[in-house]
């Protein structure tokens, strides 16, 4: 082999070693794909909704707004996967139970309030704390009862719609007050979709207390390895809790913008299946699932990937109830290329290749 | 004896990432002879028997059994041309039945005859002496009977090579005597049984030939007569004979002060896993070492001492004062550091960097809201890289790509760099290669020199006789004497280990 | 070990627990639970529970149920998970009812193509948790995504199948002599169990045997103990868990056809949750999520102790739907925590 030849390689091989290949890749053909069938693909333009506000539209606005409670969701669930070697299967019944609980706070007990009996911001505190307690008893079963994470979440994903409705006494709260909605639509005078924002606002707190915190290093030894993490000082279990709080906060955000989305709540709907939407995010983003390093970047492009291929699908007139179909699809191709027995049996087959040519 | 040879290896190679574990090795087995496998830990040993079982696949070369050329992709194929194994490390089901353990994956049919199975265990287990029910769950035997189920099992199974890798750490006296019958007796059958073992004694009491391996290549076969001990234990050792001198020189006689406060002392210490409260102290500049067969207690000792195990009792002092240690963050506050015994389990963290990896304990000693810079996280490394010279491509790459021998230096690396007072070897110099293994010696010597003191335990004596000043010797998970200065030779060890004297 | 020379000496109730099989351990821990909630509720809910009626009833509704969870407890004894039966439920209602209905077809087929889907998931499934080493959480995911989403492109509207034959088979009722009860208006009334419950009840038996008996079953249990020694013992580990997966697969195309005969109809929503049901229902059987633990008969008595606490829940006043989650919740917690305190406890003599 000559030596640019093997230097070329090396460069290819490097691009795909990257962690952030397979996502960006991803969605580099998925973008392309959709430019090719619909060249305003990309256009944003600035208008006015019904009230008079200014909002941009556009598809890349509509996939970046709706994808944001996935994105924020995959920040907890990449740092569960990390620590715990397992995925957290309740967060979607925990929204619930956030959403549930913070319209119980700013309506008190009267379901249809003319004003709110609450600040927004006590309310969302109050949800914050109650899906931090959820996500302390989830930690709790992991890290101290030794539960596979996947089965301890089980029982949250059991009771939690349940306990959502329990909370208002089965009861649909509304709330018509137009403060509340700023958080799932637009604050007046900003252009932005608020969920971006907030999410953005997550990207960074997250970014910060990576930069500025020992929390990837630790979680990654965690995760790697439990026993040696212990004998350098760590607490492994404490760790595992930490993450399954971080997520509760996650949880909440989602929830406040789920909620606020509606003004209203409906138990067995609300943030449906999104547990597995934030698997996937992280899983797409090349994370091991097995736990150990991580990128955080990687998750949250995974998961607006997945708003890419959602909004896609449902350009080309896919029922919404189909969409599982299609996406199962591509998670089988993504998760075949990159499992190590297919990945070795390539590498194997494009040397015995060389070898050839070489002969 | 016939002579014939039975299982032929020829031209064995095997690579790991980073590791060349068999370079070119031959190996040859006659009918009816038992066969010692001897090297130190990470000569190659291991390997070449995986490679026979075929756990792993081999890179190179030939396995012939009879004459004729064999395949061994898996364990299954080897079973089938009649190799069978017992591993060190005991590979039975610890939720199935004894009797399952015996007969499951080498009986043909579809149905489990459990009758039929529980006799026939029955029986052998009776023959065999071993003190369990067919109908017990495996798990709730003690780890030597499962040992000998999992021997019961290979001898079973009508095996021309019968392989066993270490299997007597764990046996009492008699159940090696028991044991060793059987290997006798299979012998006279004309089975050809490789025993690979740490135990010198144990060789010369029933080996016919022994083949030495050293750091992945074959050194010689030789028949037992024309071996004796001194060169066989040079033999493994190649050249580090020469090297030991040097060693030698740079010991100094170590003297304790009078009235100094010893740097640790601990009174009463006693862990949940299975060891007796024990006292133990250490000075400034002290090197010191606990010994003991494996399995004696000597790694659950310094693990109370650094909290690793749950501390159950006990008082200990650090420069007089009473402090409390209940898990290894409150050692590590007090300036101890501890290398543990198993370096692939408890010590690298595999998919994180070198750097990483380096630091990690001092990271944690600094806190969670201080973390190093990129600046100062790779001044450590380079420092320590360049200081302890260890090989890797950079500070970025994953530590378990590195071979052990580097990857040992890392972890010393990660508990220089917390400066503690009091460091813990325990087997630092397990599985890693003659050089290393000298470097981390006269680095502990050096440490010693300059005020630190030093807990080195090693499973070759005489790497402790070089470098302790104090050795405190254990048997049975209890303390039983202490040695220094003239008594610091290997019959007084050996003696005490062995509990001939007081 | 001090422990060793107890067990030799012989020995007081301490000692039979510590010498039972982990398996039988937690076998007969749910089975006792089972009793004393269902005499429980004899006692103190009244007339319903009297009526064997009621019980039957309980068979009837989750005949389907029990053989997913056969299932999920073949996978979980080899140490891996299937989420993905119950969308495969719901995928092979909705194609037998397509099939029945608009083509006319013949019931026999219908089961055929039951048994085809099952066996179609679980060969994919299996082929790359076995051989190509995914993890199955991920695979299995991929597969209820599948499955779900392929239901509503063959059909999204629910509705019931009028095929005369099928709907005399749907409502063929096995008679339970002499456990009948008398209502109020002084009519006798038998007690009985559906189609599905037969076959429930044969797959219980078959795989328990199968289990027992055979060696696939034991090298279940080997592979789900420790795959590493398991592979060292000679056992095939990658066709051994293949093989689970596709045993699963099968089970879950009887169970969904079972499910179909009992509602009678295709939709989206038949047999949504289930799968965590089946595995709910296999923990509380006794079946260990780390593997190689686990019984087909707890697995069965784990289906009528969560079935049974739903109905309990519900008959007790506490109708809303939220207790029974809350409850189904709470049991499971108990049983889990009940399984890591008694295994690591065991593991301490």
């Amino acid at each position: 082999m000559g030596a640019t030849k093997t230097n070329n390689g090396n460069i290819f091989s490097k691009l795909i070693k990257q962690q952030l290949f397979i996502p960006l890749a991803a969605l580099l053909i998925l973008i392309i794909f959709n430019l090719i069938m619909d060249p305003s693909f990309l256009k944003i333009t600035l208008g006015y909704n019904n009230i008079g506000n200014p909002v941009l539209s556009g598809y890349i606005i509509r996939i970046l707004d709706n994808g944001s409670e996935v994105a924020i969701l995959a920040i907890g669930m990449t740092l569960v996967t990390a620590a715990s070697g397992g995925q957290d299967i309740s967060v979607g019944a925990a929204v619930a139970i956030a959403g549930s609980v913070l319209l119980r706070v700013l309506c008190g007990s009267n379901t249809h309030p003319e004003t709110l009996q609450a600040p927004i911001i006590v309310g969302f505190l109050v949800s914050c704390l109650v899906a931090m307690l959820f996500g302390a008893f989830n930690g709790v079963l992991v890290a101290y009862f030794k539960i596979q994470p996947m089965v301890a979440t089980l029982i949250l994903y059991t009771a939690g719609r349940s306990i959502a409705a329990w909370v208002n006494n089965n009861e649909l709260p509304i709330i018509s007050e137009a403060s509340f909605g700023y958080f799932g639509g637009y604050i007046p005078g900003i252009p932005v979709p608020t969920p971006l924002i907030i999410a953005v606002a997550c990207m960074v707190a997250i970014g910060l207390v990576l930069k500025f915190t020992n929390l990837r290093l630790y979680t990654q030894a965690v995760g790697i390895n439990e026993s040696s993490s212990k004998l350098n000082g760590l607490n492994p279990q404490l760790i595992k809790l930490l993450s399954f709080v971080i997520l509760g906060i996650c949880v909440a955000v989602v929830g406040l913008i789920k909620v606020s989305r509606n003004s209203t709540i409906n138990y067995s709907v609300i943030a449906k299946d999104i547990e597995m939407d934030a698997i996937l995010a992280v899983a797409l983003g090349g994370n091991a699932l097995g736990g150990g390093k991580f990128s955080m970047a990687a998750s949250i492009i995974g998961a607006y990937v997945i708003q890419l291929l959602t909004t896609t699908l449902f350009k080309f007139k896919v029922p919404s109830d189909a969409l599982p179909a299609y996406k199962a699809v591509v998670v089988i191709i993504l998760v075949v290329i990159s499992a190590p027995v297919v990945r070795e049996w390539f590498s194997s087959m494009i040397k015995k290749f060389q070898t050839k040519e070489v002969a | 004896m016939s002579n014939s040879a039975l299982l032929e290896m020829r031209n064995i190679h095997k690579s790991f990432p980073g590791v060349r574990a068999l370079q070119g090795v031959d190996f040859t087995l006659r009918h009816g002879e038992i066969h010692a496998l001897m090297g130190e830990n990470g000569a190659g040993k291991s390997t070449l028997i995986k490679v026979l079982t075929g756990v792993y696949g081999k890179d190179e070369g030939q396995i012939s059994l009879e004459g004729s050329a064999v395949a061994i992709h898996s364990p299954q194929d080897a079973q089938k041309v009649g190799i069978s194994t017992v591993y060190q490390e005991i590979s039975l089901c610890p939720n199935l039945s004894v009797a399952e353990n015996i007969y499951i994956g080498r009986t043909a049919g579809i149905c489990q005859n459990w009758k039929k199975m529980n006799d026939g265990a029955e029986k052998i287990l009776r023959s065999l002496e071993i003190p369990a029910k067919a109908t017990q769950q495996l798990e709730s035997c003690s780890i030597a009977v499962q040992q000998m189920i999992a021997i019961a099992r290979a001898v079973d199974m009508d095996c021309k090579v019968l392989i066993l890798d270490e299997p007597t750490s764990s046996l009492d006296e008699q159940e090696v005597a028991k044991l060793f019958k059987l290997m006798r007796d299979l012998k006279k059958k004309g089975v050809g049984i490789i025993f690979v073992t740490h135990f010198l004694d144990q060789v010369y009491e029933v080996c016919d030939r022994i083949t030495v391996m050293r750091d992945g290549k074959l050194v010689g076969e030789y028949a037992i007569k024309d071996l004796p001990r001194v060169q066989l234990v040079s033999k493994m050792l190649g050249k580090e004979l020469d090297d030991m001198a040097d060693i030698q020189d740079e010991q100094q006689a170590y003297k304790r002060e009078e009235g100094a406060v010893p740097v640790l002392e601990a009174e009463g210490l006693v862990s949940d896993a299975g060891i007796k409260p024990f006292d133990f102290h250490i000075d400034k500049g002290e090197v010191n070492g606990f010994t003991g067969l494996l399995g004696s207690g000597r790694s659950e000792c310094v693990r109370a001492i650094f909290g690793a195990d749950r501390v159950t009792g006990g008082t200990v002092k650090k420069n007089g004062k009473p402090i409390k240690i209940a898990k290894p963050l409150d050692a590590m506050k007090n300036g101890i550091a501890y290398l543990p015994e198993d370096r692939k389990i408890d010590g690298i963290v595999g998919d994180l960097s070198v750097r990483d990896n380096l630091i990690l304990a001092q990271q944690v000693l600094k806190g969670f809201f201080k973390p190093f810079s990129k600046a100062e996280a790779n001044k450590f490394a380079d420092e320590y890289i360049k200081l302890l010279s260890i090989k890797t491509a950079s500070a970025d790459t994953p530590i378990k790509s590195l071979s052990g021998g580097n990857q040992q230096k890392v972890i010393l690396a990660r508990w220089l760099l917390t400066h503690p007072e009091y460091l813990i070897l325990d087997e630092p110099t397990r599985g890693i290669d003659v050089g290393t293994k000298v470097d981390i010696q006269k680095l502990v010597l050096k440490l010693a020199s300059e005020g630190m003191s030093v807990t080195f335990i090693s499973s070759e004596l005489d790497e402790m006789l070089r470098t302790c000043s104090r050795l405190v010797v254990m048997r049975d998970r209890k303390v039983v004497g202490e040695l220094k200065g003239s008594d610091l030779n290997q019959n007084k060890v050996m003696n005490t280990i062995a509990g001939g004297e007081k | 070990m001090s422990s060793k020379q107890t067990t030799s000496k012989p020995d007081g109730m301490k000692n039979g627990l510590r010498n039972m099989t982990d398996t039988n351990l937690l076998l007969t821990i749910t089975i006792a639970i089972f009793f004393i909630m269902y005499i429980g509720a004899m006692i103190f809910l009244g007339s319903g529970f009297r009526r064997p009626q009621m019980f039957f009833s309980i068979l009837n509704d989750n005949a389907f149920l029990i053989v997913l969870s056969c299932g999920l407890s073949i996978v979980m004894i080899t140490r891996s998970i299937d989420i993905s039966v119950g969308g495969i439920t719901a995928l092979i209602t909705m194609c037998c009812a397509v099939y029945l209905d608009y083509k006319g077809g013949n019931v026999f087929v219908s089961l055929l193509l039951a048994l085809a889907i099952g066996l179609a998931f679980g060969l994919f499934q299996g082929f790359l948790i076995a051989y190509l080493d995914i993890q199955p959480f991920i695979v299995t995911l991929a597969g209820m995504f599948l499955a779900r989403g392929l239901t509503t492109i063959v059909n999204t509207n629910p509705f019931n199948v009028a095929n005369e034959k099928f709907v005399a088979l749907k409502n063929t009722r096995v008679i339970i002599p002499g456990l009948g009860y008398v209502t109020k208006a002084g009519k006798y009334v038998d007690a009985y169990i559906e189609i599905g419950v037969v076959v429930a009840l044969i797959v219980v038996v078959v795989l328990f045997c199968m289990l027992k008996w055979t060696k696939l079953g034991r090298q279940f249990y080997a592979v789900g103990g420790n795959d590493q020694s398991a592979l060292m013992l000679g056992i095939n580990v990658k066709r051994t868990k293949f093989l689970a997966h596709l045993l699963c697969g099968l089970l879950a195309g009887i169970g969904g056809f079972v499910c179909f005969l009992h509602v009678g109809s295709g939709a989206v929503s038949n047999g949504s949750g289930a799968e965590m049901n089946a595995i709910a229902s296999s923990i509380i059987g006794g079946t260990m999520l780390t593997g190689g633990v686990g019984n087909i008969a707890g697995t069965f008595f784990g289906v009528l102790s969560l079935s049974a606490i739903k109905k309990i829940v519900s008959s007790a006043g506490f109708d809303e739907a939220w207790y029974t989650g809350i409850t189904v919740a709470a049991m499971l917690c108990l049983f889990l925590i009940i399984q890591s305190v008694v295994i690591a406890r065991k593991k301490k003599h």
